[in-house]
C-alpha cells in the first residue's frame, strides 16, 4: 500500500511539473526552483509533513521534498539553537542529498570522463 | 558614380554572373541518416569525429568541407583569393581556426544561420567586382556545440519543446569563380534585419519567418521576377512552424509560392528522426544546397533556384537582457549553365 501511495504521489508531482514545462513558457530551471520553493512553503504551513508521512519517498525524493527538508531542518535547529539555527538547520538536514550529489558526481566524472 | 549593379532597394545583379565551380558537404551521423544521406560528400561516423571536443569536431568538418570543395574544383588553396567563413560559436571560432589552417586571406562572417547565403552574395560581389578570381565560401554548425552555446549544457539533458529545432551537424563549402562552367549566381537580395518582438528561443522558426518573407518579397519586387520564374525556392531553416508562417505572410501579400517552395530544415530530416520542428543552423542551407540544389542545377533538373538562408541574430546575453530575437535572410538566385530564361 505504501509503495502504491509513493508511486501515486511521486508520479503526480512529476506529472504536474511536466505539464508546467509543456503547457507554459516556463523553462526547466524555473520549474526546478519553484518546485523547491513550493515544497518549502507547504512544509512551513504544515501541509507537506503529512504528505511525506503518507507517501514516504514518493514525497521526499521529488524536488518539493528538498524544500520540505530545508524547512524542517531550519525549524528543528531554530527550536534547539535559536536564531543561529535559521542558518545551520537547512544545510544540515539536506546534507545527505547534497553530499551524495557532489561526491557521486565527482566519482562518476573520474570514472566516465563526461565531456563532449 | 551610379551603382550600376544595384537593383531596386535591396538587390544586386551580376553583370558577369560568377560560377559556382564546386560545392561540398560534410554531414553528421543523424543528417547522414536523412533523405540526403547518400548525396553528402562525407558523413561522420559520430559527432566527435575522433576529436576531443565537439568544437574541435566542428572545426575539422568545416576544414574538410573546404578541402573537398577545392579538390572537386581541382583548385589548390593558394589559387583562392579569399575565404569567407562563419559558424555559430562565440567569435566564430571554427571559421577562424579553419582560416588559420588553410591560410587563404580571410573574412570572418557572422550571419547566424544565414551565413552561407551572406557569403555567397559577398563572394559573388567580389568576383563580379573584379576583386577576386576565386572565392571560397563555407559555414558550419554542430548540434552539440550550438546546444551549449545557446541553450543548456549538454550534460543537463533539458527537454526540447515541439517548436524547437535541431541544430544541424555539418559543414558546407562552395567555390565561386569568375571563369569555368557550372551554375551561376545571377542576383542577390540582401536582407534587412527584422524584429517582430518574438522572444521565445525555442521557436526560432516563427521569429525568422518574417525576415524570410520580407527578403523574398523584396527579391521579387526588385528583380521584377515572378514566382513561376523559379523551379525551386528554398528557405534556410524555418522548420515546419516557420515555413507555414512564411508561406502565409507571403500569401497575404499576394505571393503564392505554391509547390515550388520548401524549407531546407524541413527536408533535411525524415519525419521519424525526432527533430521536432525541423533542422536549423548554418549547415542546414549549406548541406541542402550542396547535396540537392547544386546537383539539380548541374543536371538541368532545375533551371533557376532561389536560396534564402535565414538567421536569428540573438545571443544568450541579449535574450537574458530581454531583447527580442532579430532576424535576417539573404537570398541568392542561381541559374543552371546556359541561363534560366
Amino acid at each position: 500500500m505504501k509503495l502504491l501511495l509513493a508511486f501515486a504521489v511521486g508520479g503526480s508531482i512529476c506529472t504536474i511539473a511536466q505539464l508546467v514545462v509543456d503547457l507554459t513558457k516556463c523553462n526547466p530551471a524555473m520549474v526546478m526552483v519553484s518546485s523547491v520553493s513550493l515544497g518549502a512553503i507547504l512544509s512551513g504551513i504544515g501541509l507537506y509533513g503529512p504528505l511525506a508521512d503518507l507517501a514516504g519517498a514518493g514525497a521526499t525524493v521529488p524536488l518539493p521534498g528538498f524544500g520540505h527538508a530545508l524547512v524542517q531542518g531550519i525549524m528543528e535547529d531554530f527550536a534547539r539553537l535559536g536564531f543561529i539555527g535559521l542558518l545551520t538547520g537547512g544545510l544540515k538536514a539536506t546534507s545527505l542529498g547534497l553530499s551524495a550529489a557532489i561526491i557521486l558526481g565527482y566519482v562518476m566524472a573520474v570514472v566516465f570522463n563526461p565531456k563532449g | 558614380m551610379m551603382a550600376v549593379k544595384k537593383l531596386g532597394a535591396q538587390s544586386v545583379v551580376f553583370q558577369n554572373p560568377p560560377v559556382i565551380a564546386a560545392a561540398s558537404s560534410v554531414a553528421g551521423p543523424k543528417e547522414g541518416q536523412g533523405p540526403f544521406g547518400p548525396d553528402f560528400d562525407l558523413v561522420l561516423g559520430d559527432t566527435l569525429n575522433g576529436q576531443k571536443s565537439w568544437e574541435k569536431a566542428e572545426t575539422q568538418m568545416l576544414l574538410e568541407s573546404v578541402k573537398i570543395c577545392l579538390k572537386k574544383a581541382g583548385i589548390k588553396p593558394e589559387s583562392v583569393d579569399f575565404l569567407l567563413a562563419g559558424d555559430l560559436l562565440n567569435q566564430i571560432t571554427c571559421a577562424n581556426l579553419v582560416a588559420r589552417d588553410i591560410s587563404i586571406p580571410f573574412f570572418g562572417l557572422y550571419g547566424a544561420c544565414s551565413t552561407y547565403c551572406e557569403g555567397m552574395a559577398l563572394g559573388a560581389m567580389m568576383v563580379d567586382g573584379g576583386f577576386a578570381e576565386r572565392v571560397a565560401v563555407c559555414s558550419s554548425s554542430h548540434h552539440n556545440t550550438a546546444e551549449r552555446q545557446y541553450r543548456y549544457p549538454t550534460e543537463f539533458g533539458a527537454q526540447r519543446c515541439p517548436t524547437a529545432q535541431w541544430t544541424v551537424t555539418g559543414a558546407g563549402a562552395a567555390l565561386i569563380s569568375a571563369k569555368g562552367s557550372g551554375p551561376r549566381i545571377t542576383h542577390a537580395t540582401v536582407g534587412r534585419v527584422v524584429d517582430m518582438g518574438l522572444k521565445d528561443v525555442n521557436d526560432m522558426g516563427s521569429a525568422m519567418a518574417p525576415a524570410a518573407a520580407d527578403t523574398i518579397k523584396r527579391h521579387f519586387s526588385d528583380t521584377g521576377r515572378r514566382v513561376s520564374d523559379y523551379d525551386a525556392i528554398l528557405t534556410g531553416d524555418l522548420g515546419c512552424v516557420g515555413k507555414a508562417i512564411c508561406e502565409e505572410m507571403l500569401r497575404r501579400d499576394g505571393l503564392d509560392l505554391g509547390g515550388r517552395y520548401d524549407d531546407c530544415g524541413v527536408i533535411l530530416f525524415r519525419k521519424n528522426q525526432d527533430v521536432h520542428a525541423g533542422g536549423s543552423g548554418c549547415a542546414c542551407a549549406a548541406l541542402v544546397f550542396a547535396a540537392r540544389l547544386m546537383a539539380f542545377l548541374k543536371q538541368g533538373k532545375y533551371r533557376r533556384a532561389l536560396l534564402v538562408a535565414t538567421g536569428a541574430l540573438h545571443s544568450p546575453t541579449s535574450c537574458q537582457q530581454g531583447e527580442a530575437i532579430s532576424c535576417v535572410a539573404h537570398a541568392v538566385s542561381i541559374e543552371c549553365e546556359g541561363g534560366g530564361s
